[in-house]
């Protein structure tokens, strides 16, 4: 049953051959055996976990299983990174600021996954505020690598990759600002999507760079990731930036055959920067397409390299401003001692905030400030035009962009922790498709350095989500590199 | 120019985030690397270019003027550090 993908879950569900509230008990003790090795969950709260799952038994049992009025995904267990507002659950993005913060609200992607009958096993570990790659910012401490457990699960949304690698849930949401996606699927062996930027609902979201933010399914396999995307995405009136578009289904696509598709191949994704495991899992995966029937194209992103430094001008910026909510007054944390108002502000986010938020709040404040917005922010702006329409010359060539998702297989813990910019490079890949508002996906293509899963990066044009997924799926059809899983063992006990 | 110790400390003041001096100084060579590595941005010619502000070339919607929400302020003041009376207390402002 752990093993199982969303569509035989469901099956299994129809068939009565098992409740919802048994396939949530499997997965809470699972949680309750393996979590405390890995880090990867902040909040489980059995009593509402079981509440959900007694109510999807319910209306699987009124409508009866199979029947078109219910969504294929009721009653199967998933869970959510921290950063998505659950009402009455606690919701911390991973930060001392908001350790402490009931929700009185649901995201919209939460409300649209509980319609569908999902059940919520809890709020998963991330790194805080969404700002890292390698989990190791999280206040609630790092989440580890259910692959090698002194390694770093990539981040931010390494709490959702590690849980899923370990089967501790069948499926998670995460969100991607430039990377934090696909980066963890990457690193933890999994299929990850952040959808084109305005397809999900930001609405409940904790902001970090909204320019940037999406929201997107993690999971085993292509096909989970379809199903789940089909019941995230959607029009929201609440978010400014959700775009109206008609409803569209993410799964039509996946049997198509793959004759004739061009891949296109970025000659910048393919220079000295990635490591030789990586390289060779990733030329395995193209030959493999090759023998689907695709062909391969040589393309150019030629303004590719400057993505991660006009990354960190716009969401360090973007971010400044976000986080200035968080004032001590309204939510969140606040100092015990203080003189003043002045004081009070800059005590509580002194406080309340960790080195890398700070961190990226200052730089934010610098790039925006009187005198250097033109030089840094505007230009950043300008730099970033320039790396979409790339992409859109690039696309004129071929269907889909394939290289790697991450320059190297997972490192281990403090690698890079002490140079904030050799930790930001680990997104090098990523970044650029979050800039440009482009879907992109990770989907496990074998395994690197110290049997390390290994991550293909696929980047579709805007809107291109069907057909990213129906590529994904056609390798996972003729792979198993996805149906891995990792050895894991529960925690030592205490001495 | 790198940051001294100065631009640190206001930097600090606007973001309100307070600063030890021992942290002013860590926090002056981290900024300073990180503003070395995007500086490479000073050198790429966008004259002419247009800056995108946003991923999607779409206009803000607007929609009527009137009440979408309900009255939930018992809801959002019970997540609040301190309120009374329906208002958020903060320290003393005015004299």
């Amino acid at each position: 049953m752990i093993n199982s993908s969303l569509k035989q879950l469901a099956a299994a569900l129809a068939a009565k051959k098992v409740s919802a509230v048994e396939l949530a008990t499997l997965f809470l003790d699972r949680i309750e055996k393996f979590n405390p090795a890995l880090n990867a969950f902040i909040t489980t709260d059995h009593g509402k976990t079981l509440a959900q799952a007694r109510m999807a038994d319910e209306t699987l049992g009124k409508v009866g299983a199979g029947d078109a009025a219910i969504s294929p995904l009721c009653g199967i267990p998933l869970a959510h990174k921290d950063i998505f507002c659950t009402k009455g659950w606690r919701t911390t993005c991973g930060s001392k600021m908001l350790a402490n913060f009931v929700s009185p609200y649901d995201a919209h992607v939460v409300e649209q996954l509980a319609s569908a009958g999902m059940v919520t096993l809890g709020k998963l570990n991330m790194d805080e505020f969404a700002m890292g790659s390698s989990n190791e910012t999280s206040y609630f401490g790092p989440v580890k690598n259910p692959w090698d457990v002194s390694c770093v699960p990539g981040g931010s949304s390494g709490g959702s990759a590690a849980a899923i690698a370990a089967r501790l849930t069948p499926a998670a949401t995460g969100t991607d600002t430039g990377g934090s996606i696909r980066q963890p699927a990457a690193l933890c062996g999994l299929t990850g999507l952040k959808p084109t930027y305005g397809a999900v609902s930001r609405y409940g979201m904790i902001a970090f760079a909204s320019s940037l933010d999406q929201g997107g399914p993690m999971a085993k396999s292509a096909e989970d990731c379809a199903l789940l995307l089909n019941a995230m995405a959607g029009f929201d009136p609440r978010d400014s930036t959700s775009l109206e578009r008609p409803r569209e289904d993410y799964s039509r696509d996946l049997a198509k055959p793959l004759a004739g598709l061009k891949i296109g191949l970025p000659k910048e994704f393919f220079g000295d920067g990635m490591d030789a495991d990586v390289r060779t899992a990733v030329d395995a995966a193209l030959a493999e397409y090759r023998k689907l029937g695709a062909v391969t194209v040589e393309v150019s992103l030629p303004n590719s390299g400057l993505s991660v430094p006009a990354y960190y001008v716009i969401a360090p910026a973007e971010a400044s401003s976000n986080l200035s909510r968080f004032d001590g007054v309204r939510y969140g944390y606040r100092a015990p001692e203080y003189a003043d108002l002045a004081e009070m502000y800059s005590r509580s986010r002194a406080q309340g905030f960790g080195a890398e938020v700070k961190r990226r709040i200052l730089i934010g404040t610098y790039v925006l400030s009187h005198g250097y917005y033109d030089a840094y922010y505007l230009q950043a702006q300008k730099i970033r035009r320039l790396i979409a329409a790339d992409f859109v010359a690039a696309f004129r060539q071929c269907d889909v962009i394939m290289g790697p998702t991450s320059p190297s297989v997972a490192f281990a813990f403090g690698a890079k922790s002490a140079d904030p910019v050799q930790m930001y490079l680990a997104d090098i890949y990523t970044i650029s498709t979050n800039l440009a508002g482009l879907p992109g996906m990770s989907l496990p293509c074998g395994f690197g350095n110290n049997a390390m899963p290994v991550g293909l990066q696929i980047i579709g044009n805007w809107f291109g989500e069907a057909k990213m997924l129906n590529v994904a799926h056609q390798y996972q059809q003729a792979t198993d590199w996805h149906a891995q899983m990792p050895a894991i063992a529960p925690a030592a006990p205490a001495k | 120019m790198p940051l001294n110790l100065e631009d640190v400390a206001r930097i600090a003041l606007l973001s309100r985030i307070e600063l030890s001096a021992a942290e002013r100084e860590t926090t002056r060579d981290q900024l300073n690397g990180i503003l070395g590595f995007i500086e490479q941005l000073q050198a790429v010619d966008t004259t002419g270019i247009e800056p995108m502000a946003h991923a999607v070339d779409v206009v803000q919607r607007l929609r009527p003027d009137v009440v979408t929400e309900a009255d939930r302020r018992a809801d959002f003041q019970a997540v609040a550090p301190e309120t009374e009376a329906g208002l958020y207390l903060v320290p003393q402002v005015l004299e």
